[in-house]
């Protein structure tokens, strides 16, 4: 091994105890470089963040520190005071907390180690949690919410003061979203009860290590501190080059949708030629569908298993158990397996779908093979066309190494309002002393004072202009300048609610006889959730896909969704636009750059290739940093199609917009739909003729001004600002999702945020909450920022071609029209029809009785 | 405005519906007129709902009273009844008067004053609303009409009610609609919930079973500016 000499040098300078050195050698292993590295940095006092792919020994490297410290430990003689916690691990998942108490139990065993290890999850019993609070185990293992939890108790800062590492898993997963906010805040709590408390940070390959590096210690230091702005840095590179294809199928790659269906055959194939293959896809409707085809085509029997997000628990472990014992052939997962958890032998990776990211690309390719020495194997499948471009895009930038997780972005002030109320909750504060720890965790490190004091008043009474609630306040500023909860049932309520991740509403799935009423049967297993929202749309009868099976729905009785056994029938599939993951930016360049360099095109499938050639010939193709748009008509209207790449969620953003504006100018248009390459618009007017008498001129279309005033105007009623006001509501702790001894039942007793939010509003719209909730917005459903980053970028350069007809390009975004909903504002009109139709099939006089 | 005015600017005999004989207009801004009585009713108005809930530390915005009864103010100005019911649940808890801030009450005294304003009990507001004008009633019968908070179990022709705040969902295209409604038979009718923060429960939801004769049942849906008149065998649960 190459790493053999370094070893011996560094080995000399770090102290690894005997008994490691002893079971490294029963085991014919050595440790690695980075994980000897890691150890003295630790052992110098540092923070750490190890980055290296999947299998490289990373867990074992993040706890070495701890676990060295902890053999080295004096025993505890009688009569001693307890120890505390000495370790806390923190990982999104829980399966993955489990995980590591299994294999990190091994070693500690075998190695003969006094230390005791636990698992602390939303699933661990009360009595047990009890327990740790009396005799907390050495290394705890467990989430952000149960950190929360733990920060938010009266006894916490006792509980943590012989806390000497965090373990951070999966650390580029953690900190992009809400829960990273979260666990920023409570890591800045940590340091402030353990002033010399170090953190080691485990991550994937990432773009921006510095900003997880920074992340990882404490922000805006105190004058004459000593502490470094940045935690060590080590990365592992290597591991074998992981040999990617894209499927080069026989038949004819589709021109639109998302199901891949052409290519069953031939991934079938595949699986027959490997012992275990794993098949990642972008959606839990992707993922049904393809169990289905897969079956349909499984002539051997072979044992292939579906897993994902919305399926019963019980159902999901049984799975991962079987998957454990290497007894399936072929596992069709959706991201509940993305995350580093390792099991059995997987020697091929279907990726169904484009990836939408290179990263992500990386990541769900390193499960094959999980040995850092053998080459992962991999084989991705475009859906349709477009995805060919993004596939190909994806797989020459992972062999360039390019990374593309999202930025991090500023906390969020829900996420604060809950944790001032959780401090509160631990214990009395001051104003003063809190905000200086909430501004050493990253995402806060801009925080000013203004807007800290308002988040304080909003967790004290609300935060409202009328000042009607002091008397209601629920922490109160003593005279003694401590701020202390005002009663001990909100501290007992915060602990109901606390958290950031917001379920979207979801019914059980329950099996009962065909035709029944429901209530005459209950006995059925229940198969997992499915979201209210896709319920709503169903009839009676209606038969969809779910668990693998073709069900029937029967009906819903209170939170029960009744369905029957359909086998046989064609499924009405669940509708999920697209991917859920929104092409990402560098992907989407890279795309850009492919269209417009022809000799690229030679590594891309021949009717591929054949496709912009034509594009090439009937219009043209866009360069590199250019927007092209095309005008035609067609039937008798008119479209607009403009190919921006800049993903779905910007361009959806883009079409709201320009249909304003565009109605504005005249052009009465209809609708408009959007993906991750395109956007379309049809209207009345002839929209070509307009631009060309630059009434409006494209330039003045496409202004970066539609940002301002109709951004604002547009975003008012949107069903997207109500839904993100919704989870900034239930986040920072406005309303709650749980009461003590009461959960929700029926509409009626809830006040729905939709109608809060109607009514903030119209009387105080620079409130808080509603700056919070723009903000998310503008970051996440908007995507507001990629587009104003575009709207610059094609300044100039917008090139309108006026064609006759259709262009090979526009053929997929074209086949999108008519298959999604266009969202939110035509409501009226379908009550408009329902009415009309009543009139027809009775007569006027009986549609008004 | 008089009075003739308003008749012939808002009300157009198509949209009349009729209960027990009278002849009455569903507003789409959730409120019941009857022209010829000149009367006018508004059911679960929860006013101070908001402070309701902050009492127990749900800090939701203190505003809804004031929203409320601004929509109150605008259905009043353009109707000009001289008799407006309650029909119940008018405030949110029985302190619901007394915590209302000042200028609410001022506002709502000057829409009771001039008019017959009556407080039809509620499970709610059981007593009359603290220092209030206005004769708070069990129930009420005007003509063949008979208002009461609670819908009874035994069919009662002409009886005009609230509390359970129907609602009502139509799918078309694969979409679902849900909007608040009226919903009637002809014989009885239950009103929408006009205050600001209530919420509503599906007009086929056992609450409802025995109170309409399922083959004349029609939702009035709510719309932005009219009333859609759904017949019940289109009407979807949940």
């Amino acid at each position: 091994m190459t790493e053999q000499p370094r070893l011996a040098e560094q080995n000399a300078a770090v102290a690894l105890p005997e008994p490691f050195i002893r079971w490294f050698g029963e085991k014919g292993w050595s440790p690695r470089a980075h994980q000897i590295e890691l150890l003295a940095k630790a052992q110098a006092g540092q923070s750490v963040l190890l980055i290296a792919p999947t299998g490289a020994g990373k867990t074992l490297a993040g706890f070495l520190p701890s676990l060295t410290e902890l053999a080295n430990r004096p025993k505890k003689k009688p009569g001693q005071a307890r120890r505390g916690i000495h370790t806390l691990y923190i990982s999104p998942l829980k399966a993955l907390a489990v995980d590591i108490e299994r294999n990190l139990g091994k070693p500690v065993e075998e190695i003969g180690l006094p230390v005791t290890i636990e698992t602390r999850t939303g699933d661990t019993p009360a009595h047990k949690r009890q327990r740790q609070k009396l005799v907390p185990p050495d290394i705890l293992l467990t989430t952000p919410e149960q950190l929360a939890l733990l920060i938010a108790a009266g006894d916490a800062k006792r509980f943590f003061e012989d806390l000497r590492y965090v373990v951070l898993d999966e650390l580029h997963s953690l900190v992009t979203s809400k829960r990273g906010h979260l666990l920023a805040l409570g890591l800045a709590r940590l340091r402030s009860f353990v002033p010399g408390l170090q953190t080691i940070g485990l991550s994937a390959t990432v773009a921006e290590p510095d900003e997880l590096r920074r992340w990882l210690v404490s922000q805006n230091p105190p004058k004459g501190s000593t502490g470094r702005s940045m935690a060590e840095l080590i990365v592992v590179t290597g591991g074998a080059k992981p040999e990617i294809s894209i499927l080069d199928s026989e038949e004819r790659v589709p021109w639109a949708g998302h199901s891949a269906r052409y290519a069953t055959p031939e991934i079938y194939r595949e699986i027959k030629r490997h012992k275990t293959t794993l098949l990642f896809v972008n959606t839990r409707s992707q993922a049904e569908l393809l169990f289905q085809e897969l079956w349909r085509v499984n002539e051997d029997t072979l044992p292939i298993a579906l897993h994902h997000g919305s399926l019963d628990v019980a159902q999901r472990r049984r799975v991962e158990k079987a998957m454990g014992e290497n007894a399936l052939r072929a596992i069709v997962a959706t991201s509940t397996l993305d995350l580093g958890i390792d099991w059995g032998d997987v020697d091929l990776v279907v990726h169904v779908g484009a990836p939408k990211g290179a990263s992500r690309l990386a990541q769900r390719i390193g499960r094959a093979n999980h040995r850092m020495d053998e080459p992962s194997k991999a084989i991705l499948i475009p859906a349709n066309r477009f995805e060919v471009l993004e596939c190909r895009a994806a797989l020459d930038a992972n062999y360039l190494g390019a990374q593309d997780t999202p930025p991090l972005i500023d906390g969020g002030l829900d996420v604060l309002a809950q944790h001032v109320l959780g401090c509160a909750c631990g214990g009395p504060f001051r104003a003063d002393d809190l905000f200086e720890e909430v501004r050493t965790a990253a995402p806060y490190v801009s925080l000013d004072r203004p807007t800290f004091d308002r988040v304080i008043d909003f967790v004290a009474t609300g935060g409202y202009a009328l000042k009607n609630y002091e008397r209601y306040a629920r922490i109160r500023l003593n005279k003694d300048g401590f701020w202390r909860v005002s009663n001990p049932r909100i501290a007992q309520q915060y602990r109901l609610n606390v958290g950031t991740i917001i379920e979207v509403p979801a019914l059980n799935v329950r099996y009962v006889q065909a035709g029944s009423k429901g209530a005459a049967s209950r006995g059925g297993r229940v198969l997992g959730k499915i979201e209210e929202a896709f319920l709503e749309t169903l009839t009676h009868g209606d038969t969809f896909m779910f668990a693998g099976k073709v069900l029937r729905f029967e009906g819903i009785r209170e939170n029960e969704c009744f369905v029957s056994n359909a086998p046989g029938s064609d499924a009405k599939v669940p509708y999920y636009g697209g991917g859920k993951f929104p092409l990402s930016t560098y992907l989407a360049e890279q795309v850009r750059i492919m269209l417009d360099d022809p000799q690229r095109w030679k590594k891309l499938p021949e009717q591929v290739a054949d496709w912009l050639r034509f594009q090439a010939d009937k219009s043209v193709l866009p360069k590199r940093d250019d927007l092209l748009i095309e005008t035609f008509p067609r039937g008798n209207r008119h479209y607009l199609v403009a190919y921006p790449f800049e993903g779905r969620l910007a361009h959806q953003t883009l079409g709201m917009l320009l249909t304003r504006r565009l109605d504005r100018a005249g052009a009465r248009p209809l609708g408009f739909v959007a993906t991750d390459y395109a956007l379309a618009i049809w209207s009345l007017g002839d929209m070509g003729a307009m631009f060309k008498a630059r009434k409006p001129s494209l330039s003045a279309l496409f202004d970066q001004d539609m940002l301002g005033d109709d951004l604002e105007a547009w975003l008012a009623d949107s069903w997207l600002l109500k839904r993100t006001f919704r989870n900034c509501a239930l986040i920072s702790g406005l309303i709650e999702k749980r009461h003590p001894g009461q959960e929700k039942s029926g509409r009626q007793v809830t006040v729905s945020t939709d109608l809060i939010y109607d009514v903030l509003r119209s009387h105080e719209p620079d409130h808080i909450l509603l700056q919070a909730t723009r903000a998310d917005a503008a970051t996440g459903l908007l995507d507001v920022s990629r587009l104003a980053d575009m709207l610059s970028r094609i300044q100039g350069r917008i090139v309108h071609k006026a064609l006759e007809q259709i262009s090979p390009l526009a053929v997929p975004i074209m086949l999108e029209i008519g298959k999604m909903p266009v969202h939110g504002e035509a409501d009226e009109t379908l009550l408009m029809d329902a009415a009309t139709l009543v009139e027809e099939a009775m007569g006027p006089e009986m549609a008004e009785e | 405005m008089n009075f003739s005015l308003a008749r012939t600017s808002l009300i157009a005999e198509a949209d009349l519906v009729g209960i027990a004989g009278e002849r009455a207009v569903c507003d789409p801004r959730g409120v019941l007129y009857f022209p010829d009585l000149r009367l006018l009713a508004v059911s679960d108005l929860h006013l101070e709902k908001g402070s309701s809930l902050a009492r127990r530390g749900t800090l939701i915005p203190p505003y809804d009273t004031g929203a409320t009864l601004l929509r109150l103010q605008a259905v009043i100005s353009d109707y000009q009844p001289s008799i407006v019911i309650s029909l119940g649940d008018s405030f949110h808890d029985g302190g619901g008067a007394q915590r209302m801030h000042a200028s609410f009450r001022e506002r709502l005294e000057a829409l009771i004053s001039g008019r017959d304003w009556f407080w039809v009990a509620g499970n709610h507001d059981p007593e009359a609303p603290a220092d209030l004008p206005g004769e708070t009633v069990r129930e009420l019968a005007i003509g063949s009409l008979l208002f009461r908070h609670e819908p009874s179990k035994q069919r009662v022709e002409g009886e005009i009610a609230g509390h359970l705040h129907p609602c009502a969902r139509i799918v078309q295209q694969g979409r679902s609609v849900r909007r608040r409604c009226f919903a009637g038979d002809g014989g009885r009718m239950i009103m929408p919930a006009f205050g600001a923060y209530t919420g509503s429960l599906n007009v086929l939801d056992r609450a409802y079973a025995g109170l309409f004769r399922l083959d004349t049942l029609m939702a009035y849906m709510l719309g932005a500016q009219r009333i859609f008149a759904i017949s019940g065998s289109m009407l979807r649960p949940g």
